[in-house]
């Protein structure tokens, strides 16, 4: 199943020792080429962003011609012009992940626990969950963009009831922007979630209301904590995304230049200015900011996983 | 938290169900949205509903682009895909069957992608792309594609290979098959749905994207592409039409492969 990707890795693997170091070399064989792809194009780009971020401008030269050099200044004045949308991309990649978790988590649990005892159900919903993976993500947006833009019911009903102003709009602003990311981003959620709490042994919750926890204690100390591993992933799968996104916060979509993000600095730098140092420190710095984010992430909720 | 009452209790039982029905309806609002905008009688911009019609539907090609950019991206997903899933299957294989000092370091590099935004790694290929004067084309997307991809099929056909039954095999070497015939009589047919759920992920995945895309498409238009290009002055209906038909195939696909899948789980289990 595909849902496999999305849910953590299978614990322990039973695998046959044999002669390990003949065994190794197959090992080898059968990784080299995959490794190789990923030295070429996953390691050597990363190198090659850390050493953009260092350049500096060809003296005389055109725009976009950069040499090598050691600026390290590039990144002082990149965080001096855009921590604001490093602030929003943050903001808005926690808010749309909050809502997403708010959002996925009572339906994974349905589609998990309640509708075992209907597959067919269960396989409807879960193919509903994924469905919006087959249309083209970019349409998506649009479709929001148009039922939030001005003069549509939506926008006449909220006007209508004073919770928008007169002069009011939906579209390009943070509302429509996170609104769009967790929209985005909930099969991401439910998915992951949804394979750690379809493995629930109910037999643990009836264990519970035997030693008479009410239904609420059993959830918060019983499934909550076994569903963390999904709760985990998702979260991830939401934040990082979300954080990297600029579709959403883009102008011709859910957003507008209030609600640049990150993501639309570096594509700004890099497609538009030509300022490759620019983007790439950008990029590192993002990169560096989201890997400390899921290191620390991961140690806590692995703790508590354990209290 | 213990004072929950019965009461509640019964209340929550029935607002589970429709909670969750109407996160559905709300995954599916956007899909609704995008088909029915697909007979739009509309001339340039599909915003505002002028009219049923199923012009859009019987002359796809007629919008400037529409076609050629999807084949495009059929091209690059299928291309992508086989790069991707050969080298994630042997990867995983690797992975799952066999114990070596670096493989926490190599599942780690694998996860890294992932866990890497999209703008970082399509500005990363990009840097790259510049720096050692690769022109920005079909071949760069490929590339790019591929990169994604690799670490989901890998996460993918790992779970299939850990759940094989080592025995098949070794049978198979006691009855003095070569390992390569092992391989492919024996290993290769069995991780065949893994291998195939993961080709259609990447697929799936190569098809849709457009960040990575944009950094390092050179003038090259795949659908998205084409979507995103097109959104600043209106998106014609034929590229809805295109979604809604890529959307339709593709949920036949899923809805026949469960299908297949619960039919054969049935059938081992009268066997058995």
């Amino acid at each position: 199943m595909a849902f496999a990707a999305f849910g953590s890795a299978p614990a322990g693997t039973s695998g046959v020792e044999q002669a390990p170091r003949r065994r190794s070399r197959v090992a080898l064989i059968l990784l080299a080429p995959g490794l190789a792809y990923l030295a070429l194009f996953f390691l050597t780009p990363l190198v090659s962003l850390v050493l953009t971020s260092f350049q500096a401008p060809v003296e005389f030269g055109d725009v976009g011609q950069y040499q090598p050099a050691f600026k390290i200044e590039n990144y002082a004045v990149v965080v001096e012009a855009y921590w604001p949308h490093f602030l929003r991309a943050f903001g808005y990649a926690l808010a749309a992940t909050f809502f997403a978790l708010i959002i996925s988590y009572p339906l994974a649990y349905f589609i998990g626990v309640k509708a075992r005892r209907w597959p067919l159900l269960q396989a409807l919903m879960l193919t509903l969950v994924i469905a919006p993976f087959f249309i083209s993500f970019l349409l998506r947006t649009l479709a929001w963009k148009s039922l939030m833009s001005d003069d549509t019911p939506l926008v006449i009903a909220l006007k209508a009831l004073s919770i928008l102003p007169p002069d009011g709009h939906l579209t390009g602003t943070a509302f429509s922007v996170i609104f769009g990311l967790t929209y985005n981003f909930i099969p991401f959620m439910t998915l992951p979630i949804y394979t750690t709490l379809e493995r629930l042994d109910t037999r643990y919750l009836e264990a519970g209301s035997d030693l008479y926890a009410g239904p609420a204690t059993t959830f918060w100390r019983v499934t909550l904590p076994l569903s963390l591993p999904g709760i985990v992933s998702g979260t991830l799968l939401t934040f990082i995304p979300a954080a990297g996104d600029y579709i959403n916060a883009s102008a011709s979509f859910l957003g507008s230049a209030q609600t640049s993000m990150v993501g639309n600095a570096i594509e700004a730098n890099f497609l538009g200015l030509l300022n490759y140092p620019a983007a790439s420190a950008l990029s590192v710095i993002l990169m560096g900011l989201i890997l400390i984010i899921v290191g620390v992430y991961v140690k806590r909720s692995g703790t508590e996983d354990l209290l | 938290m213990r004072t929950f009452s019965f009461g509640k209790l019964s209340l929550g039982t029935a607002l589970l169900p429709i909670y969750s029905a109407l996160a559905l309806v709300f995954l599916l609002v956007p899909i609704v949205y995008t088909f029915v905008f697909s007979f739009n009688d509309s001339v340039k911009s599909n915003i505002v509903w002028v009219g049923f019609t199923l012009d859009n539907w019987t002359n796809v090609c007629n919008a400037q682009g529409v076609c050629g950019a999807f084949f495009t991206s059929m091209l690059v997903g299928v291309v992508a895909t086989v790069i991707a899933t050969v080298l994630g299957t042997l990867m995983a294989i690797a992975l799952a069957r066999y114990r070596f000092r670096a493989r926490s370091a190599i599942s780690l590099l694998l996860f890294l992608p992932m866990a890497t935004p999209e703008v970082v790694l399509g500005a990363g290929l990009a840097a790259q792309f510049l720096s050692a004067g690769v022109p920005k084309g079909l071949l760069t997307i490929i590339i790019a594609h591929a990169l994604f991809c690799l670490s989901f099929v890998v996460v993918t056909v790992k779970a299939r290979v850990a759940s094989l039954d080592p025995a098949l095999e070794e049978a198979g070497r006691d009855l003095y098959g070569s390992p390569l015939q092992v391989f492919w009589k024996i290993t290769f047919p069995l991780l065949l749905p893994g291998i195939t759920a993961a080709a259609l992920l990447s697929f799936a995945l190569s098809f849709d994207d457009f960040i990575i895309t944009r950094f390092n498409n050179g003038g090259v238009e795949t659908f998205p592409i084409f979507v995103y290009t097109a959104a600043a002055r209106g998106v014609p209906a034929e590229a809805n039409v295109i979604a809604s038909a890529v959307f339709i195939l593709a949920l036949v696909i899923v809805v026949v492969s469960q299908l297949t899948s619960a039919a054969r789980r049935k059938r081992l289990a009268k066997q058995a």
